[in-house]
């Protein structure tokens, strides 16, 4: 025992709390004290603190309603710096030493909050209210935005990046039991009985889900039934058990997500080893939903006082944790299920009084209540709530015959707690989800599954309370039944299942003769007067909104949702959104089935973000590529950038270069001597068979069948409507062999449009496509002395006669085996060395102490780009965007007029792609030779004072030429052709006018001789 | 997040395939004599059905095979899959 005092609401024994294992923690600053089985809820209202929060939009104070994941009201702040968590569900919480949780949505302080002035001011503030004022003028919302958010926003999130460690998780089973209370232990045991591997799943830290409210005690039979069957259970190695755990979605196919709290139970960061939390992907047979039920509250006058609870909370209270919530308790009830709650809290000593808006109670209820001296007014209602950070009285009046008004003597009782049943909502969200319809059952008041509609592809069964079952004994053999069933389905003998024996039918009444009461009526109609009914606590929505929503047209459940918000809080409306469409159905004089629910929609309870993602983040957020010389380039310090999912060197700072002096430097060095390029990162795709040559020619715009072994050639690709799509050169390596290669970001696209046509379209075709990117690494040298370079590591003949330009060859460079092909993509004398990608680190080491002697220059991506435009060359992504022909970029001489047919060529005739005046491939060179113009920027047809101007064209590429010394720009230009020479004008971002020239695209050596030489 | 029968792999999880619209439709052969509104027919126009589609599917992170499906559209539940080149199967007058 801690030798603080003891908290004032603590019972003096009983509880599965752990009374040698105190924990402290603090709230909003405050220590307090609880014990190793609390949850924050429990701690805090052991120790008497009622006021928890304050309300969304009016700022109400706010207390416990709740004991589960349905709680609206008792969202916390939990933790500070980068672990803070906002919204966390306070019963959701388990306490653990040294946690700290600070209260929300208040300002300064929660007993004192500035905001709250919205309660009085809050027939201003109705329904529908954000939508009205802050429809227009529409710029003015990012004002008003930013003082809703700060007066009425909930929790703050982190600024740093999360500390804790995520997993993401699949899982396979047969059968997936949803929820371990009674139904759910029956099903997992009948159908692991069966054989089936079962994975049974369950929110709480424990199993027993319902049976938890009403043991009271390790040394209780119901306690001791729970731990036989669920070690039963855990004996069988097919047999999963999740706690802790909350499925979360049910998707198509039977594919349900979860998330696990694994460590959250514990201080932050004190497990070295397990992940935070762990989202379970799990794909199942069959699925046995046995979520339970939640009860839900009667909307009463002023029902969101701090003190107002349910009923079966202050019973789970009481039972689970040892706390009495109260000791003066007003039981408010219209059915039998309250009635535990009532003899319970008596027996541990609370003064007791049972209000029922029935008038006719069950005989054995009402001997019980006398017997334990328990008052009772039946036929009775709450008409006014009295006390305001927390409940002081209350005033009862009889009800009338229709329930519709109060009239007769009024009682006024005194009270610290009220604990309130309007029924209990079976939990259909994931039926719901997985596609099944739900039917309105009138003997309990609420919706259930409709068993004829669950769909073919998500076969499941519902049992217990979330299917309306609601005594012990009958969810028990429910849900052995749907076990049995679900072990069957998927194909398993069934057999049947021996549960532990004296099994727990204490609560077998379940909710009784439930006579629905969905707005409990006070001396004033609906609307007036200062006191509001309250049916969705967290978005503070009452039914004075759900009737001015009706008034104003909404009346279908959808738009009632939309305009009043009901059910759209972070609870989603667990306890709510039956009240609010039974309440709009009276309004309309409908039945409720007639108004029907909203759509349930995933997630049941919020899942972090973290959990999502997973490992999936920092390095491991996407793949890394990398070529077999990235080391080197990381020595020698080079800025890398991203291409797919490659790390390209960009180029290589020496000193204190900045981009622009190294790619100044690279470039004019690989004019003058030579440089080298890792180009290992280009598509590489082997293509062999009989009709290789055929297939190429319909995927190319040019010419294939005359290629000689040894030649290669550049070609372009289209898609079928004309547009270029990739571009690369292939070579012919052989009679039935080809080595294609394709831009770096376009290799799997272009290798899975190779696959496409040769398996959907030409089966006949005997052609084989393989990547081999990663297979070669390529080390390109471009310039003038690229060739002595190279002769000092080959007996290759590399004279022009030999080995003349877009030729391949074959042999040893510096002792590897190596091929060579004679291709240029900066117009200078280039080859490219490809060996097997286990030499690439080798040849380029070789090759940089070799090109010592010529002063060889590493350059990067960047400059590469600089090279190529001074040449006119186009990146494709770049200077074309998928609706520019080779027309369009002035490579007319690539398209075959010979070939009948290849992909594309029937659209470069359609009118459209034929047209004159479509935007075309040209150079720009601006009037002052220094201004580098911005990629992007648009070419106007008239200048205006300021943007918009109309455009005709946009530079694609813009660099400055440390060749020509002054800068150089590609551009799509409207009928670009024919405007060579002419003046355009280029507008910048401030509405500043560039002129520039029209001019070739080619800007160095236009002649091409410098590559052939 | 559907399961599709490869006809090659067998059942696997959605993620491991890409669709590629509408199955059935052949390139046409003689294409310089097709008029622009008959090849813009293949090019452009696909049919956009409210229920049963048959469809081009391939494995792409998995057997990288082409085949076909037949889906519903509105229920978003593949009913068949078939090699490429066989006939559309019969899917039991589903509509
Ligand atoms: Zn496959």
């Amino acid at each position: 025992m801690s030798d603080e005092r003891e908290a004032p609401n603590r019972l003096p024994a009983g509880g599965s709390i752990d009374r040698d294992r105190p924990l402290s923690f603090t709230f909003d600053g405050k220590s307090y004290s609880g014990y190793a089985g609390d949850t924050l809820a429990s701690a805090l209202l052991a120790n008497g603190v009622v006021l928890m929060g304050r309300s969304f939009k009016y700022h109400r104070p706010r207390g416990l309603i709740a004991a589960g994941s349905e709680e609206p009201n008792a969202l916390m702040q939990l933790e500070k710096g980068d672990r803070t968590e906002p919204n966390t569900r306070a019963t959701c919480i388990e306490l653990y030493s040294g946690l700290s949780a600070t209260s929300q949505n208040r300002w300064p302080s929660l007993s004192f909050d500035i905001g709250a002035v919205n309660s009085l001011v809050s027939r201003f503030i109705p329904a529908g209210f954000y939508y009205k004022t802050f429809m227009w003028p529409a710029s003015m919302w990012l004002t008003y935005e930013k003082f809703i958010r700060k007066a009425a926003g909930l929790g703050v999130s982190p600024t740093a990046p999360d500390p804790d460690r995520y997993e993401n998780t699949h899982a396979h089973c047969e059968v997936l039991v949803v929820g371990a209370g009674p139904a759910g232990i029956a099903a997992a045991a009948a159908a692991a009985a069966s054989g089936a591997r079962v994975l049974l799943i369950d929110e709480q830290n424990e199993a027993g889900g319902s049976l938890l409210a009403s043991a009271t005690g390790e040394q209780e039979p119901v306690r001791a039934w729970i731990a036989d069957a669920v070690e039963q259970l855990q004996s069988n190695p097919d047999v999963t058990i999740l706690k802790r755990t909350t499925v979360t979605g049910y998707f198509d196919y039977n594919y349900l997500t979860a998330l696990e709290k694994v460590t959250d139970h514990l201080p932050p960061g004190s497990d070295p080893v397990a992940p935070r939390q762990r989202f379970w992907k799990i794909r199942a047979r069959q699925v046995v939903i046995a979520a339970g039920a939640i009860e839900r509250p009667l909307v009463f006058a002023d029902n969101d006082r701090p003190g107002v609870m349910l009923a079966n909370a202050v019973n789970t209270y009481i039972n689970r944790y040892a706390v009495l919530p109260g000791r003066n308790i007003v039981v408010f009830t219209n059915n039998d299920s309250a009635y535990r709650t009532a003899l319970n809290a008596a027996n541990k000593g609370a003064e007791v009084v049972v209000v029922d808006t029935r008038r006719e109670v069950d005989n054995t209820l009402v001997e019980s209540l006398k017997n334990a001296g328990i008052k009772h007014f039946p036929g009775h209602a709450i008409v006014s709530v009295q006390g305001k950070l927390a409940v002081g009285a209350v005033r009862i009046m009889p009800l009338s015959e229709d329930g519709k008004t109060v009239q007769g003597q009024a009682w006024e009782l005194s009270c610290d707690c009220i604990a309130n049943s309007g029924g209990w909502t079976p939990s259909v969200h994931l039926f719901s989800q997985s596609g099944g319809k739900l039917a309105y059952r009138d003997g309990i008041a609420a919706f259930v599954p409709d068993a004829a509609t669950v769909r073919s592809v998500n076969p499941c069964f519902s049992a217990g309370a979330c299917n309306g079952t609601f005594s012990t004994t009958d969810c028990l053999s429910e849900g052995a039944t749907a076990g049995r069933a679900a072990a069957i389905a998927a194909g398993f003998p069934g057999s049947d299942v021996q549960l532990p024996a004296s099994d727990p039918a204490s609560d077998d009444r379940g909710q009784g003769d439930i006579h629905p009461l969905w707005l409990v009526p006070t001396v004033h109609p609906v609307g007036e007067g200062a006191a509001k009914h309250f049916h969705d606590f967290q978005n503070d929505v009452t039914a004075a909104d759900i009737h001015l929503a009706a008034r104003e047209g909404y009346l279908s459940v959808e738009h009632l949702k939309r305009y009043t918000t009901t059910g759209m809080a972070t609870d989603q409306g667990k306890t709510s959104n039956l009240n609010a469409l039974a309440i709009m159905a009276d309004i309309r004089g409908a039945q409720i089935p007639e108004v029907g629910t909203t759509t349930f929609r995933p997630p049941y309870t919020p899942v972090t973000l973290g959990a999502i993602a997973g490992q999936e983040t920092g390095e491991l957020f996407l793949q890394v590529r990398q070529t077999p010389m990235h080391r080197w380039h990381v020595e020698h310090n080079a800025v890398f950038e991203d291409v797919g999912d490659w790390k390209r060197p960009r180029y290589y700072p020496l000193g204190v270069e900045d981009m622009h002096a190294a790619v100044q430097r690279e470039c004019a060095a690989v004019r003058d001597r030579v440089g080298i390029l890792d180009a290992s990162t280009l598509g590489k795709i082997d293509i062999q068979g009989e009709d290789a040559a055929e297939f190429l020619e319909m995927i190319y715009t040019n010419g294939w069948k005359k290629l000689a072994v040894g030649g290669c050639r550049y070609g372009l690709m289209l898609n079928e409507h004309g547009m270029i799509f990739d571009d690369g050169v292939t070579s012919r390596l052989g009679e039935h062999h080809f080595h294609m290669t394709t831009t770096t970001g376009g290799a799997a696209r272009v290798l899975n449009w190779l696959e496409e046509w040769l398996q959907t379209e030409w089966p006949q075709m005997n052609v084989y496509c393989t990547s081999v990117t990663e297979q070669w690494a390529v080390a390109a040298i471009n310039g003038p002395r690229a060739r002595e370079l190279l002769s000092t590591l080959t007996d290759i003949d590399l004279s022009t006669e030999a080995f003349p330009f877009m030729t391949t060859s074959e042999g040893q460079v510096a002792g590897v085996p190596a091929r060579i092909y004679r291709i240029s993509f900066t117009g200078e004398l280039s080859y490219e060395i490809n060996v097997p990608a286990r030499y690439g680190r080798y040849l380029w080491d070789t090759l940089i102490e070799a090109g010592k002697a010529f002063d060889l220059c590493p350059y990067g991506t960047e400059s590469m780009h600089v090279l190529r435009a001074e040449k006119g060359f186009i990146i494709v992504g770049q200077d074309t965007d998928g609706t520019v022909t080779p027309h369009d970029v002035d490579m007319s001489w690539i398209v075959s007029d010979k070939k009948d047919d290849f992909l594309g060529k029937r659209s470069l005739s359609r009118l459209d792609t034929a047209r004159d005046g479509r935007p075309q491939l040209v150079g720009l060179l601006t009037e002052d030779p220094a201004f580098v113009l911005p990629e992007g920027a648009h070419i106007v047809s008239q200048v205006l004072d300021k943007p918009p101007m109309p455009t005709i064209g946009h530079v694609t590429s813009s660099y400055l030429s440390p060749n020509l010394g002054r800068s150089i720009a590609l551009a799509l230009l409207q009928n670009g052709k024919n405007r060579k020479g002419d003046t355009v004008q280029v507008q910048l971002m401030d509405g500043t006018v560039i002129n520039a020239q029209v001019s070739s695209t080619v800007f160095v050596d236009e002649k091409g001789e410098r590559a052939r030489g | 997040m559907i399961l599709i029968n490869c006809p090659y792999c067998g059942e696997r999880d959605q993620t491991e395939f890409a669709c590629h619209g509408e199955a059935h439709i052949a390139r046409p052969t003689d294409t310089a004599s097709l008029t622009d509104e008959q090849w813009g027919d293949y090019v452009f126009f696909r049919t956009n059905p409210k229920g049963i589609h048959y469809e081009r599917w391939v494995h792409v992170h998995g057997c990288r095979r082409w085949f076909n499906a037949v889906r519903h559209t509105v229920q978003d539940e593949i009913l068949a899959t078939y090699e490429v080149g066989a006939p559309r199967p019969d899917v039991g007058g589903q509509q």
